[in-house]
């Protein structure tokens, strides 16, 4: 009897687990159908209140078609909250939140609506982006996401800590990978700060975002982490970035250990790679100057490209009112909102004209006009399937090579190369 | 004779059936129902899925999608044993569970002792003892990281003492001090089952010993090492049991399993790739091995501290 009940239980349960299939939601919803939709906007403050005025603007006008805003649940990530909503058939029609890296994922589960599907969608999207918006479609070549706003990163600097350093505060060398390790070094000799430059170094799939990749895009002159199905990450400019930030955890000028604040904010850090939110945050505290981010040879402002830290909009499969979903991602998205949420935010909408079109803006703004220059020469994460794996996967050679400096870094790439090859192979 | 005529009289024909599906106390049934039914749906059906899980090639899905899930036999399970880092997950589990549960034993047992005697203060004691263990790890960890990076508080006491690179950037000191920091938080808990189990051990025992010229320490040996035999037994198959589903430490304490992933657990593991990176079945193989294991060594532990 001790072991049958067991037994029974694992047999009932298994018996539960075959009997179960996929059912419910129509996955070939109307995409004309219209009606009340529910909509998740980022819990970021400036965002919410963007998002709040815009679905005011929309409900005055539509009365039949009131839109409910709600602020993404609270989870580890976005990400997994959405890949939950989707699993459970009870995502929103709309989500204005959507990492670019997590469409593969969520297009595999069944979980996202091709854009294509509605008149003039392409269209819109290629007119509103221009050629930016080629690597936000999937590998079928649809869109399974509306390119919405990035947040470029450039490295910021504080000003006073340059000067503590002895180093040109206005314009501190940071355009070469020679000049930025001797500028750095010179920050951490003379105790201006505890850290030149202090990217987290912890070994999440995202945190290559925000060292390595912006460098990477910026010294192949826009490549991807992958193309054409194949690793770029161990290619000689691969290896320049990852010798370079070597050498900046090796000096001790990056430090390996996390920090719990704010680095640069608190002073521990001279420099940080950041997006335009920063101006918001640190201008009543920091005087603070902008760089592209360096690369080996040192490269004209205006011809350096770097990662866009995009977050996107895309309409998920549950939603039946399509024809309004649809409808609101493009008011949601029209030249008056993405001038709101510029205003609002910061953030720059991914348009090809931002810099003339909201004019009056960067006049009165200057701060984030190298932002909004910066912002027409980005370049987003892979559109690959198993996209967080190759992360992952890249994450954890960067680590065992760089940070640590375990292997060397060609052998560390070259192993995580091959991996990615047949991870982005797969279907 | 008259015990069998008599059982005979009383057991009617037509209740053999009943009694025989429902037993002698029907209404018993009845009470254990609810958590019957909390143990099929909570941890059977959940088990069972995740068994069926690991031998298909599945991913999760929207209600109403298409989608192909075959029957991959063992290939995640290949594909998890041939995964370097799943490997060094385990390794480093042991490593944790080698250090954490003789650690929590011994600790537990001692402090229950000392917290068993009328001493001043006893009751403050017992509650600072048990704070940790209700406390958001959250909180604590953040305590942690103040005492325990570079810069922190013990290696400022410790001066050229201090390990380099610090604890938390160590490869070979994060689990050890991640082991500590569970068998500290969770201390409170496990002194109270000794405490309980304390409470059963009769005085004469200690009396006798005492007559008999027993030192404290051949009393504690003797008398209530083996008194408590049973508690420690709970302790350790708990310790084990719940060090082996580690995961909020290495994801707080160490970002994520660091340094390299030397603070990686088959928990965090499972975290990365079924929700993550999308891969349930490789997840569900990860954690069919890690129940097989922890069930393997509780029973190993359980016959070993049980045995006389």
């Amino acid at each position: 009897m001790k072991r049958t009940v067991p037994a029974a239980l694992l047999v009932l349960s298994l018996g539960l687990t075959s009997a179960c299939s996929d059912g419910g939601s129509d996955a070939e919803a109307d995409s004309s159908a219209k009606g009340p939709i529910t909509i998740w906007l980022s819990n970021n403050k400036e965002e919410l209140a963007w998002g709040t005025a815009m679905v005011e603007a929309w409900n005055s006008q539509h009365a039949d078609q009131k839109v409910t805003a709600q602020e993404i649940p609270a989870g580890k990530s976005s990400e997994e909250v959405i890949g939950a909503a989707i699993t459970a058939g009870n995502a929103p029609c709309l989500i204005f939140n959507t990492a670019p890296a997590a469409v593969p994922q969520f297009q595999k589960q069944g979980g996202l609506v091709a854009l294509d599907d509605f008149e003039g969608a392409k269209g819109y999207i290629d007119q509103r982006t221009g050629s930016a918006a080629e690597q936000y479609k999937s590998p079928d070549g649809k869109y399974y996401q509306m390119p919405w706003k990035a947040n470029p990163v450039m490295i910021v600097y504080n000003k006073a800590i340059m000067q503590k350093a002895g180093v040109d505060s206005e314009n501190p060398p940071l355009g070469t990978y020679a000049e930025f390790l001797d500028t750095s070094r010179k920050i951490k000799s003379s105790g201006a700060a505890q850290a030149a430059i202090y990217p987290s170094p912890t070994s999440q799939f995202f945190q290559s975002w925000f060292d390595f990749y912006p460098l990477f895009i910026a010294e192949t002159g826009g490549k991807q982490l992958v193309e054409d199905g194949k690793a770029q990450l161990n290619s000689a400019e691969g290896q320049r970035v990852a010798e370079f930030w070597k050498t900046l955890y090796a000096e001790g000028l990056a430090p390996k250990e996390q920090y719990n604040g704010d680095s640069f904010g608190e002073g521990k850090a001279a420099m940080a790679i950041v997006g335009p939110w920063a101006i918001a945050v640190y201008s009543d505290t920091i005087k603070w100057g902008l760089k592209p981010v360096p690369t080996s040879a040192g490269k004209p402002a205006a011809e350096t490209k770097t990662f866009s830290d995009a977050k996107n909009a895309a309409m998920y499969s549950s939603c039946q009112r399509r024809g309004t979903a649809w409808e609101v991602l493009k008011f949601a998205t029209s030249q008056e909102q993405d001038g709101a949420l510029l205003k609002a935010t910061g953030q720059m909408p991914l348009r090809t004209d931002l810099t003339a079109t909201y004019a009056d803006f960067f006049t009165q703004k200057p701060a984030y006009r190298d932002f909004a220059d910066q912002a027409g020469r980005t370049v987003e994460v892979p559109n690959v399937p198993n996209s967080i794996t190759i992360w992952q996967t890249f994450r954890d050679a960067y680590s065992e090579s760089v940070i640590f400096g375990k292997r060397p870094v060609a052998d560390a790439f070259g192993d995580a190369a091959q991996k990615v090859d047949g991870l982005a192979g797969q279907r | 004779m008259s015990v069998r005529l008599t059982r005979g009289t009383h057991q009617h024909p037509g209740r053999r059936p009943v009694t025989a599906l429902l037993g002698r106390h029907p209404v018993g049934l009845a009470l254990i129902a609810p958590y019957a039914a909390f143990i099929v749906l909570v941890f059977a059906y959940p088990l069972g899925f995740a068994v069926w899980i690991s031998f298909h090639d599945y991913f999760f899905a929207a209600p109403g999608a298409q989608v192909d899930r075959p029957f991959v036999g063992l290939e995640n399970y290949r594909a998890v044993i041939g995964d370097p880092g799943v490997r060094q997950a385990f390794g480093n589990i042991l490593v944790f569970l080698l250090i954490n549960v003789p650690l929590t034993a011994v600790l537990a047992l001692t402090l229950a002792v000392a917290l068993n005697r009328s001493i001043r203060g006893r009751t403050f004691l017992r509650v600072a003892y048990y704070v940790p263990y209700v406390t958001a790890s959250v909180a604590v960890v953040g305590v942690w990281l103040f005492l325990f990076s570079s810069d922190g508080l013990v290696n400022r006491v410790l001066g050229p003492l201090a390990p380099d690179p610090s604890w938390l950037v160590n490869e070979t000191l994060a689990m050890p001090l991640i082991a500590v920091f569970v068998a500290w938080k969770q201390l409170g808990f496990f002194i109270l089952l000794y405490l309980a189990a304390l409470q059963t051990v009769p005085k004469e025992l200690y009396e006798s010993a005492a007559v008999d010229g027993a030192t404290a320490w051949q009393r504690f040996r003797s008398v209530t090492v083996p008194a408590v035999r049973p508690a420690t037994t709970l302790v350790v198959i708990l310790a084990t049991i719940t060090g082996a589903n580690l995961f909020t430490e290495p994801y707080l304490l160490t970002g994520g399993g660091g340094p390299n992933g030397a603070s990686t657990s088959p928990v965090l593991l499972m975290y990365q790739r079924g929700i993550e990176q999308g891969a349930p079945d490789v997840a569900a193989a990860i954690g069919v091995l890690l129940v097989v294991g922890v069930v393997t060594v509780s029973m190993i532990n359980r016959r070993l501290l049980e045995r006389p």
